[in-house]
């Protein structure tokens, strides 16, 4: 392993991450609700009444989140290396994967952690040892 | 009110995306991707993350009703089933495939990018098929 000196931020990725524990923190404080990604958009294929609004507006919210930079910063430059079949295929991994699991990076891996969930732990750590090894396999096994 | 939290919330929450890089899936890949040039930063944002989560958290767990005064909806389950790890399981490989989880999958459909389009599409698909697969499987227990 060698560490990526050049593009390792440790400064706004602390900053960037407390503003995702406190826009979590806060929603379920003020709403009493986890701040999982997958299960607020998931919830809107199974709509039950007076549940649709403010999925749609959380789901808003980090949409406009670009506009809402883009008064503050330049625009950032996004790499997305992935090809159209691969995003197809990883899009129906990730929609499928994060529903029967209950929850995604913000789900399980923020709010689940925060609140000491043993399923959290073990969904966090089941989906980062697939991703790692998916990455292995893809660029180094298969690439080679 | 509630629902105006809800877009605040998730204006945050995209923003906290967009400054620590990651909606950016080549971060993420560089943070999964052990074996090449390892970028640590997806592990600074965990951390940042859970630091300021878990104090609310902490707060949130001793009250019966949120400060706007709605209904706690914090899961009781605590089993570790197979639906869980089969599912994290999963999530991990199209995660590890592209870079992209459903948080900053969002963030850069809204900075307009084609691909962030396609991968969302089949996301929501993905989703919709684990909706039919659940309606189909209560229909063939009720039989």
């Amino acid at each position: 392993m060698t560490i990526a000196w050049n593009e390792f931020t440790p400064g706004a990725a602390a900053a960037g991450g407390a503003l995702i524990g406190l826009s979590a923190g806060l929603f379920v404080l003020l709403n009493g609700r986890i701040a999982g990604i997958s299960g607020v958009l998931g919830g809107l294929l199974r709509p039950s009444r007076g549940d649709i609004a403010w999925r749609a507006a959380f789901v808003a919210g980090l949409v406009a989140a670009p506009l809402a930079w883009a008064l503050f910063a330049s625009p950032l430059q996004l790499h997305i290396d992935a090809s159209p079949g691969m995003l197809v295929l990883a899009g129906l991994l990730v929609g499928f994967g994060t529903r029967l699991g209950s929850g995604c990076t913000s789900g399980h891996g923020v709010c689940g952690i925060s609140r000491l969930s043993p399923r959290s732990f073990a969904a966090t750590a089941c989906f980062m040892a697939m991703g790692f090894l998916t990455v292995w396999l893809v660029r180094h096994l298969w690439a080679a | 009110m509630a629902i105006l939290v809800s877009l605040l919330i998730g204006l945050v929450f995209g923003l906290g995306l967009l400054v620590s890089g990651m909606a950016d899936p080549a971060k993420v890949t560089g943070f999964l991707d052990l074996a090449g040039r390892w970028d640590p930063s997806l592990a600074f944002v965990m951390a940042g993350a859970i630091a300021v989560g878990a104090v609310a958290f902490a707060l949130a767990s001793r009250r019966a009703r949120s400060w706007l005064g709605l209904q706690m909806r914090l899961p009781a389950n605590r089993d570790l089933d197979r639906r869980l790890l089969a599912g994290s399981a999963v999530f991990g490989i199209g995660w590890g495939l592209a870079g992209f989880c459903p948080g900053p999958a969002l963030v850069a459909l809204g900075m307009g990018e084609g691909k962030a389009v396609v991968f969302v599409v089949a996301m929501l698909a993905g989703m919709a098929l684990f909706e039919a697969v659940e309606a189909w499987r209560a229909r063939s227990h009720a039989r």
